[in-house]
């Protein structure tokens, strides 16, 4: 294990699985938090996309989008939600990319299925999800989630909580 | 399943001046007729040229369920051929975009090869045909096209029916709204950029259709998405700029009013636009020198005229749906009664800064995406109506609002923002179209 900004790879893992114990959950709040304030959340449209910024993604949320997203689930008027969805996240042991020894981020790499559920209706979803994390007072956050699914360029039908 | 087959009468009955039958959404008899007449007989999207800049580019995709293949041939012209082997049957092309290798179209199966305007250039050992009727069929005449093709501006549209109304004849005047997206460019082009979001709905097409002008949806249906915006919002100072988001998504739960007097404009054939006087895409910021750039490029005054044209949604009937001022198409492709795959397309101006591109992939994300929260509060509720309308005790969807008896006499016009009207417009042109070719039953 590396010593200084380094972290030990447990402590790495175990956040990655925190994190998607609070979205299926529904812990949105607390999951709200885990994110830097300059954070992104993105799912890319394309395969190997460079940017969020001149190629449509699914996700590219910064920390207000995501605040909506969470606030309009709490909303009784969110009708596509009369009957919520239910989601599970399965994820494989995460690979250590960086463990942040030389740059202070963290970086992991884990492979992933979602499943989202509502009435009669469910969806899969498989590929890879990519933390980059840095410690704010000590504290692990998020700058950024990517999640790479495997038919990003497939037709889709309304994914409306958090792969 | 006969009740519609060769009979004009019955199918123009599903449409009243201020109502329609349910069939129309929930009928598989319909939408098979739907398929055969209406998106024969009218002219439908299939792409644009910028995505087929070289000679042998080709893109892959579907004309009221049929696979076609738009190409750029060696002379440069686009065409539009059946993805369909002459011989068995085969797609020639599976990929969604390519290119032709050596200017040749080349059928996985047996090897037949096709020149890019769709002529037989090789069949392997084709002494096994000497003698044989091939030369003098329909498979010796090499790949099907699609006759009737018309591009406008870079648009490219099809009327897979031999007989129907010419291209300008069936749009008209409608076609100003894609001149005012095209104007929008310094350079008069546009450019497919940033993907397609391809969206898969659990409804019928024409559910989606009518939306698009439909204003008195968003107040309610958008309420948990753009009205939670805008609590969140609340508070910040009128001074103070707003994310690029916050301004996307306010507009959606103006009232009333805003909506009303906004306008919509009816075309004949069932096309129409909303945003007449002004839209939700008014209010936008300015974006760095890109007024300058229009100035430079047309004048003062030409710049104003062509950027104070902020219409909201076009409907081109039935295919296409446009937002001329963010560069955003989306385009219906029917799969059954019940479900309708969505893209949603996106155009750089070209010579324009990209952060115009980039405020259409955000409003593209925002409202069109499987994962955009007003998208599935619209999804929803196509969704409820395809579900409630199975209900029996009341067949007939209403159309009435603001409906008056001078409709009789012919729709085109300007109305009032709110008006029902440009539904009305669309099952016109819909009892039209799906009759257009259809000879009527004997009398038995």
């Amino acid at each position: 294990m590396s010593a200084g900004a380094g972290a030990a790879a447990a402590e790495l893992e175990q956040f990655v699985y925190d994190e998607a114990r609070l979205i299926d959950e529904k812990r949105f709040d607390e999951w709200y938090e885990l994110f830097t304030d300059d954070a992104r959340y993105w799912m890319p449209l394309a395969r190997g996309q460079p940017d969020g910024e001149n190629h449509t993604s699914l996700f590219y949320e910064d920390k207000l989008l995501l605040r909506v997203r969470i606030e309009r689930l709490k909303s009784p008027r969110s009708f596509s939600q009369h009957q919520p969805s239910w989601c599970q996240h399965v994820l494989q042991r995460p690979f250590i990319e960086d463990d942040g020894a030389a740059s202070g981020r963290y970086r992991l790499r884990t492979p992933f299925v979602y499943v989202e559920s509502r009435l009669d209706e469910q969806l899969v979803l498989a590929g890879i999800v990519s933390h980059r994390l840095r410690r704010e007072t000590g504290v692990l956050k998020i700058e950024l989630k990517k999640i790479e699914i495997t038919n990003c360029d497939a037709s889709l039908p309304s994914i409306q909580l958090f792969p | 399943m006969n009740r519609y087959l060769d009979n004009p009468e019955a199918i123009r009955a599903l449409v009243r001046p201020d109502c329609v039958h349910r069939d129309v959404y929930l009928s598989q008899e319909i939408f098979e007729l739907e398929m055969r007449h209406l998106w024969r007989n009218t002219w439908i999207y299939v792409g644009h040229d910028s995505q087929v800049p070289k000679a042998g580019d080709f893109y892959a995709t579907e004309l009221a369920r049929q696979p076609v293949i738009m190409l750029r041939d060696a002379e440069g012209a686009i065409r539009v051929l059946m993805n369909r082997c002459a011989h068995k049957g085969a797609k020639l092309v599976s990929a969604r975009e390519g290119h032709c290798e050596g200017g040749l179209l080349r059928c996985p199966y047996h090897g037949w090869t096709y020149r890019l305007d769709g002529s037989i250039r090789t069949i392997p050992a084709k002494s096994g045909y000497e003698g044989t009727g091939l030369a003098s069929s329909t498979a010796g005449a090499g790949i099907a096209h699609v006759r009737n093709v018309a591009i406008h501006r870079g648009f490219v549209f099809a009327r897979l029916a031999d007989q129907g109304p010419g291209f300008h004849e069936y749009f008209g005047d409608a076609l100003s709204s894609i001149d005012n997206m095209v104007d929008r460019s310094p350079l008069g082009r546009l450019e497919v950029a940033g993907g397609v979001l391809r969206y898969m709905h659990d409804s019928n097409w024409k559910m989606f259709v009518e939306n698009l002008n439909d204003t008195m949806h968003p107040m309610v249906s958008h309420e948990s998405a753009a009205g939670t915006a805008k609590k969140l919002w609340t508070g910040h100072p009128d001074d103070e700029p707003k994310p690029m988001a916050i301004e996307q998504f306010l507009p959606f739960v103006n009232g009333y009013e805003f909506f009303d007097k906004m306008g919509v404009r009816i075309y004949d054939n069932g096309h129409s636009y909303t945003g007449v006087r002004y839209s939700i895409h008014s209010a936008y910021s300015a974006i760095g020198d890109y007024e300058r750039q229009m100035e430079q490029a047309y004048g003062a005054e030409r710049a104003r005229q062509i950027l104070g044209e902020v219409r909201h949604n076009t409907v081109y009937y039935p295919s296409l749906t446009i937002k001329g001022a963010i560069q955003a198409i989306r385009v219906a492709r029917p799969i059954s009664p019940d479900r309708t795959l969505l893209e949603s397309w996106t155009f750089r101006l070209a010579g324009a800064p990209d952060s115009l591109l980039q405020r259409t992939l955000l409003y593209t994300r925002l409202i069109n995406a499987p994962t955009s929260i007003v998208g599935h509060d619209d999804q929803h509720n196509y969704h409820a109506i395809q579900e409630g309308l199975a209900s029996d005790g009341n067949e007939w969807v209403s159309l009435h609002r603001n409906h008056t008896a001078a409709e009789a006499d012919g729709l085109a016009g300007d109305y009032n923002g709110l008006s029902e009207v440009s539904m009305r417009g669309q099952y016109r042109a819909w009892a039209r179209f799906m009759t257009l070719d259809m000879p009527a039953r004997a009398a038995s």
